[in-house]
């Protein structure tokens, strides 16, 4: 006699955007994995087609609400390499510096709203908030220290309009950011609460094996560029990306899938970043990992909340950093004349990498565009952790399955809002 | 007055100290375009078919009950929910949401003493848009 059990999840709570989960184990095996994504795609490459190539940095920060700038940041490189230009590292640290505004927000909301309640054992952040209030407490302080950072560099917290192709419209005067130093202080502190916090969660055991991909760059952590690197050998400029990359459809999400070309699933993000750059750092951030029980690599999804945790550390020790160094740019931004051309950019974005490429006219008109949010790359990934978590763990009950399966989702923070930000529409007449 | 414009939780700072905080956003329940959800979130809990509008993990609803469960929200708060009816990207307002916007403008320059024609400093409540 044949025995299936179904569980499934309709709507996935706490992740940003829709979706749904399905599994299915048929005699004691698992039959079928799916992460379903059914936002509806959103078509944002096609609005950029025809428009003029000063515009993405605008447009494709309303891929997201939690990360526009890893979208005006990715845009910029891109259309500056089209352009042939690059920018000179006082504007290089100031994105850097707003970057980490961005990781220190995302990073926030995720750790205490969406993934800590996983592991305390509550159903939603409220729920947690009544009995653990000082943490949300603590989480909100740290998220507001970096709105403020992307508030003072960006104009404004969401979609910021101080950004664009070249540098920014205003630089920010040296006091502006020293008035922030009081509350980045405080705020690493409580993110070095929050790093010790986390480490000491208890998680299920599991290191699943995902080829790692991540940016790299010579000294330091990285944030706005560098290399594509992976564990598994490969070293590659943004140009290169889509000799290694390919996106392809699946029936069951309306995101893109990504693989690369001669090894399939990959996984980006915090695990990736931290296994391949943990030695670049900060001492302080480094320190606090060993002490929570990170080793150089950790390949526990379920443990990326400590791993994300470092990272909000790692981004207010940096951003202390470049306040204390910054000095204002002898101008706001470089001139950036167009040029017929393609270019390539990426940057790491919360979530992970975040490709883009621009082919523009000689006057500066898209002729394409194409964007690789985080997410679609690690769908594949996912799955592969919802199978490998399934098989090792048939004898729960199907409401704890449920909840650890969501759970293996959540883990990797996935934006489904990004992530459906464009499907090509096949249409089947017969 | 103020825009507030992405995932919500960012509200909880922004109203911290105010005396009285009114939230305008657009809702997605069902009910004909155009309506007017009032809401007095002191008083009773945002119904759970306005809670499911936000495409981020945390709406507005959460947000306001996450404010209540640490003891953080304004002493005074009012939610209006305008009822949308074109939530395709690049849509303009149809025309029975943008009558309902210029009601709830009308109405709140009433209640606010007028700010933009009165010739007052400022209001008294700080208004968050959110979307």
């Amino acid at each position: 006699m044949t025995e299936t059990r179904t569980i499934k999840t309709d709507l996935l709570a706490r992740v940003e955007g829709e979706g749904a989960m399905f599994l299915r184990i048929r005699d004691g095996r698992v039959d079928d994995v799916r992460l379903r994504i059914y936002e509806p795609p959103r078509f944002f490459e096609a609005f950029l087609r025809g428009r003029g190539y000063r515009e993405p940095v605008d447009i494709t920060a309303r891929i997201c609400g939690i990360c526009p700038i890893a979208y005006q940041m990715s845009a910029c490189a891109a259309i500056e390499d089209a352009c042939g230009v690059e920018v000179p590292a006082a504007i290089r640290d100031l994105r850097r510096l707003i970057y980490c505004g961005e990781w220190i927000e995302s990073h926030a909301l995720h750790v205490f709203m969406l993934h800590a309640p996983d592991i305390l054992g509550y159903d939603s952040a409220i729920e947690m908030a009544r009995d653990h209030r000082g943490v949300v407490e603590q989480g909100l302080q740290i998220k507001k220290a970096g709105n403020a950072l992307i508030r003072v560099i960006g104009g404004r917290e969401i979609h910021p309009v101080n950004v664009r192709v070249g540098g920014f419209y205003r630089a920010p005067r040296p006091r502006e950011l020293r008035a922030l130093v009081e509350e980045l202080e405080r705020a690493r502190e409580l993110a070095l609460e929050t790093v010790r916090l986390t480490g000491g969660f208890e998680v299920p055991d599991f290191e699943p094996e995902h080829e790692f991909v991540a940016l790299s760059m010579p000294d330091t952590y990285p944030l706005e560029g560098g290399r594509l690197i992976s564990t598994g050998g490969l070293d590659i400029a943004p140009g290169e990306y889509e000799q290694h990359f390919v996106e392809q459809h699946v029936p069951h999400s309306t995101a893109l899938h990504s693989q690369l070309r001669e090894r399939g699933a990959y996984l980006c993000g915090p695990l990736a970043r931290y296994a391949l750059n943990s030695e670049k750092l900060s001492p302080l951030a480094r320190e606090a990992a060993a002490d929570a029980g990170l080793g150089p690599v950790c390949r526990n999804p379920f443990r990326s909340i400590v791993v994300r945790s470092v990272e909000i550390l790692y981004a207010l020790d940096e951003a202390l950093r470049l306040i204390a160094a910054y000095e204002e740019p002898d101008a706001p931004h470089v001139d950036v004349p167009p040029r017929a051309g393609t270019g390539c950019g990426w940057t790491e974005a919360p979530r992970g990498l975040c490709w883009h490429r621009y082919e523009l006219d000689e006057d500066g008109t898209i002729l394409a565009a194409k964007i690789v949010p985080p997410t679609s790359q690690n769908q594949a990934s996912i799955e592969a952790d919802l199978r490998g978590f399934l098989a090792g763990n048939l004898e729960l009950e199907n409401d704890r399955l449920r909840h650890l399966c969501e759970q293996a989702i959540r883990n990797h923070d996935p934006c489904i809002s990004c992530a459906t930000h464009f499907l090509t529409l096949e249409v089947e007449r017969f | 007055m103020r825009a507030h414009e992405g995932e919500p939780v960012g509200l909880i700072e922004e109203w911290t100290g105010a005396r009285e905080v009114i939230v305008v956003d657009a809702v997605s329940s069902g009910a004909p375009p155009g309506t007017i959800h009032r809401l007095d979130p002191l008083a009773e809990p945002i119904p759970a078919a306005l809670s499911q509008g936000s495409t981020h993990a945390f709406g507005l609803a959460e947000t306001i009950e996450l404010a209540r469960a640490i003891d953080r929200l304004p002493r005074r708060l009012t939610v209006y929910g305008i009822e949308g009816e074109r939530f395709a990207a690049g849509r303009e307002l149809s025309p029975a949401v943008a009558a309902a916007v210029e009601a709830v403008e009308h109405e709140l320059r009433g209640r606010l003493g007028n700010p933009a024609g009165g010739g007052r400093e400022a209001p008294d409540a700080d208004c968050g848009a959110q979307s």
